[in-house]
């Protein structure tokens, strides 16, 4: 499955080509498959989805470009939400019932996955997600190859607390859905390992904050209380910009006080000049950065697709990468593209991933990564100064939280449930949701 | 596809040619013993392979650290050769022989093992750097290093340092150095170390003395808590004064954004929604004038003033003509048209340049902070961004005051067709005012490249606060409008540690509501006939 490197040409001459290929008798006989992407195009996200977009038209390119899937061509469907959630579930409902794609790639924030979820449920679709997200969700139509909590936040804390000497931590998070449960869970994992709430910091600033200078001035006296600080940054999009800047400026050093994120890839570094911000660091499930052949010849189809030799690449795009592979793989493996039997297929699916070693599907629909931990270099890229010894498996439900604890998912058959109370023994339905939720 | 390995090879086996005779080269060169065990996964083996290029005292060792420390020493993977990569953006790299700085041609990223660093061996090049940068000749340098030293004292350092200190000429070089001393003391458990950290408002020093304070041995505990106590007392000036410097700083951003819209909506009376967009293109303006001058960000900042102005005029006066001057004296159409300018010019940024964000970067004058005293430092961007607010607002004020557009602007707004019967050209005055007003938007968008993010949502960040300050201030008002941003800004800060940053927000806001109540005409409301128009 190591992708073939693509022919040297841009992309906006594959496009006529490809409509070539589809007139040659031996792909022409059935129609494409279709292949549905729903990533916002303009608004506020089209900053981060623009490359998702382009990342599974790439990725669709290739697959063409070896012979389609079961000797039929890919077509891809791309529609634009506009980074308004309730278009989502609009656009998510014209995908599959107009369009009738077999499969779709899409989202990034959370809040509009939410609103895609119940069209997915209900017109029995198969949604792709490739972006970090904060659990407490397990979708029986629903793939997730980004990062559940366990997989990027908890070790990330782990190697705080073990390597770093961390003893004092500020909770800092835009004010939603996604920094709010994550910070909710590492406050509980935090306190089960003894540390008190006075040496805890918890702060929220709205969307798209751009006056730092108090908070970043707070943190400061917070940390020359003599014990080693480290700030964990759930702060999303835009605002890393003006935060990142006032802590270079304020003298923040990555050696006195660490900015862990867990919103910050090479994309979103592309915006900052990073020389103050050596050694502050991010967690992740692949950097830019790793040393592998499959990532060299990933990064250098990326570049000729987009014809920048500066394009980066970031997590959520390997997540898309492997979410595609397994998603081809499931395909071949049922000898169809029915939705019903790929999503019986996919579990236990294992596809390389671009980190040297291999992804599989879970029952829980969460897949398997290896947890890097990398630090800001002047160059805009993550040098990886720890990873976990081997992959973690996406836990849909936290261990650290009241009511979800108790909670598993395992879509296979017979349980086939997303959310079964160990305790209750039965399958948990809204109720369990709510009590997670609280 | 074929090709590629057998031409892969091909450049292997160039390399193990050009390589094995600097192999031989290199044995007899000490330096490479020096950097062979730099190239271990083993960050502790690391640090006793820095100790050692340390202690070698090698003419080259302060290049080694210092590419180290920027990442850029690196491993070839074929040759094992050590090389220093020069530039490491792209693919492909220039880079030099890590043993004799001379120029080795490009490798690529895929050739190449980085002698990877963490942040622990990042303090400890940084101190090694230091230590060497004691003997600077510049005092600033020295003092620097000085400083750099605080808290990073170990045992193996403290005797040097002493020698260090007698050598000293500066005598505040030799005080940073004491104390870097006596925190190392401090940590030992020396009980007099606290006299000579005793008044200083510096974080680590403080750190040191917290730490101290929870120490098993009580007279140290007692000197320390006593020691900090004092240090409190001073710390509670500085942090009223910080905050005052955040509120006005936070103000100064505040009445660039909304400056502009003083004169459009405030003056003219247009509802420019497309305001924000016109501060996003000055900002667009700075980012296109750093790449037309690779190199020289402060010159290019400079000159993107008078670009930035002449930008976003030229916009506003198509928009004016385009849209607004059809819609005149239609309020609720202008808003819903201009609107429309906003997304449409979002989107074309979007498509035209890239949705991303544009990195624009700080000139080396604008970064860091004035230390006014160890505990209180000024952030140098932020000073620069509030003398700029204050200079365009007096430029503003002058040119509506002195000047015959100005006067020509006043009379327009009084009272229009009384201004043309005087002779006036009306339609001239409002080309020119919008311009204006626009102008003055890029010039915020200018300094706030220097704050926040250059990409297509800029402008919706700003434009909601703007017409709040122009509202609060009074319409029409450029005073009022300067009074209004400042207060806002400090009152904001200080709501914001008690209240938190989401929640001041909601207060400013409600407050303002409550004001707007009480007094609709804003902090200062026009006087006499103009203000029934």
């Amino acid at each position: 499955m190591t992708p073939c490197r693509p022919a040297m040409r841009p992309h906006w001459l594959a496009a006529p080509l490809l409509s070539l290929a589809v007139a040659t008798p031996a792909l022409a006989q059935e129609d494409p498959i279709k292949v549905g992407i729903l990533h916002s195009l303009s608004g506020t996200m089209a900053i981060s989805e623009t490359v998702l977009k382009d990342t599974v038209e790439m990725l669709i390119e290739q697959q063409n470009e070896q012979g389609g899937l079961l000797g039929r061509e890919l077509e891809a469907v791309v529609v634009d939400p506009a980074s308004d959630w309730p278009l989502f579930a609009e656009k998510a409902r014209e995908l599959l019932a107009q369009e009738e794609v077999d499969v779709i790639f899409g989202n990034w924030t959370s809040v509009s996955r939410k609103s895609v979820l119940p069209v997915v449920e209900e017109l029995n679709g198969l949604l792709f997600y490739p972006v970090q997200y904060e659990g407490e969700e397990s979708s029986e139509n629903v793939f997730y190859t980004g990062a559940a909590p366990n997989q990027q936040a908890i070790p990330a804390v782990d190697y705080l607390m073990n390597n770093v000497g961390v003893e004092r931590w500020v909770l800092a998070g835009t004010d939603y859905v996604y920094p709010r449960t994550t910070n909710k869970i590492l406050e509980a994992y935090l306190k089960s390992h003894g540390v008190g709430d006075d040496d805890i910091m918890v702060n929220y600033t709205p969307f798209g904050h751009s006056d730092w200078q108090n908070i970043v001035s707070e943190i400061k006296a917070f940390g020359s209380q003599g014990k080693k600080t480290a700030v964990v940054s759930t702060i999303n999009g835009d605002a890393n910009v003006p935060f990142y800047r006032e802590l270079g400026n304020q003298g923040i050093d990555a050696a006195d006080i660490p900015v862990v994120a867990f919103s910050v890839g090479e994309q979103e570094l592309t915006g900052i000049d990073t020389a103050p911000l050596v050694g502050h660091l991010a967690a992740w499930n692949y950097f830019m950065s790793v040393d592998t052949d499959a990532n060299y010849d990933f990064i250098d189809a990326w570049i000729e697709h987009t014809g920048d030799e500066m394009a980066v690449t970031n997590d959520p795009m390997e997540a898309h990468y492997i979410g595609f592979n397994m998603w081809t793989e499931a395909v071949r493996k049922a000898g169809t593209t029915d939705v019903d039997a790929v999503k019986d297929a996919i579990i236990g699916v294992s596809v390389p991933n671009l980190s040297g070693g291999h992804a599989a599907m879970m029952p829980n629909h969460h897949i398997t990564k290896p947890v890097l931990i990398g630090e800001i270099q002047d160059n805009g890229q993550f040098s990886i100064v720890w990873e976990t010894p081997s992959t973690v498996a996406g836990d849909a439900w936290s261990d650290y939280l009241e009511g979800s604890r108790d909670l598993i998912s395992d879509w296979r058959a017979p349980m086939e449930c997303g959310n079964y109370n160990v305790v209750r023994g039965s399958c948990g339905g809204n109720q369990a949701e709510e009590v997670a939720a609280e | 596809m074929r090709m590629l390995p057998r031409f892969l090879s091909g450049l292997l086996c160039l390399c193990l040619l050009l390589g094995l005779p600097l192999a031989a080269q290199a044995q007899d060169d000490p330096g490479q013993a020096l950097l062979d065990p730099l190239d271990t996964a083993s960050y502790a083996d690391k640090g006793e392979a820095i100790e050692a290029i340390i202690a070698s005292g090698d003419a080259r060792s302060r290049r080694w650290l210092e590419a180290l420390l920027g990442g850029k020493l690196q491993r070839h993977k074929d040759t094992g050769r050590f090389v220093v990569v020069v530039e490491n953006r792209g693919r492909s790299w220039p880079v030099v022989d890590a043993l004799s700085f001379e120029d080795a041609g490009e490798m690529s990223r895929r050739e190449l093992d980085r002698i990877g660093i963490n942040n622990a061996l990042r303090g400890q090049l940084q101190g090694a750097l230091a230590v060497l940068d004691l003997h600077a000749d510049e005092v600033r340098e020295r003092r620097e290093a000085a400083r750099a030293l605080l808290g990073d004292v170990d045992a193996s350092l403290a005797e040097p340092l002493r020698a260090v200190i007698d050598g000293e000429e500066d005598a505040e070089v030799r005080r940073l150095l004491e104390q870097a001393l006596a925190i190392h003391r401090l940590e030992e458990g020396e009980a007099e170390a606290v006299d000579a950290l005793a008044g200083s408002l510096n974080s680590r020093v403080r750190s040191a003395l917290n730490a101290a304070s929870r120490s098993e041995d009580p007279e140290l505990a007692a000197a320390a808590t006593s020691a900090l106590a004092d240090i409190e007392q001073k710390m509670k000036l500085n942090r009223g004064l910080e905050t005052l410097y955040f509120g006005l700083s936070l103000g100064s951003v505040l009445v660039l954004a909304a400056i502009g819209l003083a004169i459009t909506f405030g003056v003219m009376g247009v509802i420019n929604m497309a305001h924000g967009e016109l501060i996003m293109l000055g900002a667009y303006t700075t980012w296109a004038m750093q790449q037309l001058l690779p190199g020289q960000p402060g010159l290019a900042l400079l000159l993107a003033i008078p670009a930035g102005f002449l930008v976003a005029a030229l916009a506003g006066v198509a928009i004016e003509r385009g849209v607004i001057q059809f819609l005149k004296g239609r309020p609720l159409e202008t808003l819903l048209a201009t609107f429309g300018v906003s997304l449409i010019l979002q989107q074309l940024v979007r498509t035209v340049i890239s949705p991303q964000n544009r990195t624009v970067v700080s000139p080396e004058w604008m970064s860091g902070s004035l230390m006014l005293n160890e505990g209180l430092s000024l952030t140098l961007n932020r000073l620069y961004v509030l003398g700029f607010a204050l200079v365009v607002f007096a430029g503003l004020m002058l040119v509506m005051r002195r000047t015959r557009l100005g006067l020509e602007v006043r009379a327009v707004t009084q009272n229009r067709a009384m201004a043309r019967a005087m002779g006036i050209r009306a339609t001239r005055v409002d080309i020119l005012t919008f311009a204006l007003g626009a102008g003055v938007a890029g010039l915020a968008g200018v300094a706030l490249s220097q704050l926040t993010n250059v990409g297509p949502n800029l402008g919706q960040s700003y434009i909601i606060d703007s017409f709040m300050v122009v509202v609060f201030g009074g319409v029409g008002n450029l005073w009022g409008t300067l009074v209004a941003g400042l207060s806002l800004g400090v009152i904001n800060q200080v709501l914001e540690p008690w209240a938190g940053a989401v929640l001041a927000k909601i207060v400013v806001l409600v407050f303002i509501i409550l004001f707007i109540q009480k007094r609709p005409r804003g902090l200062f409301p026009q006087k006499g006939r103009a203000a029934e128009g």
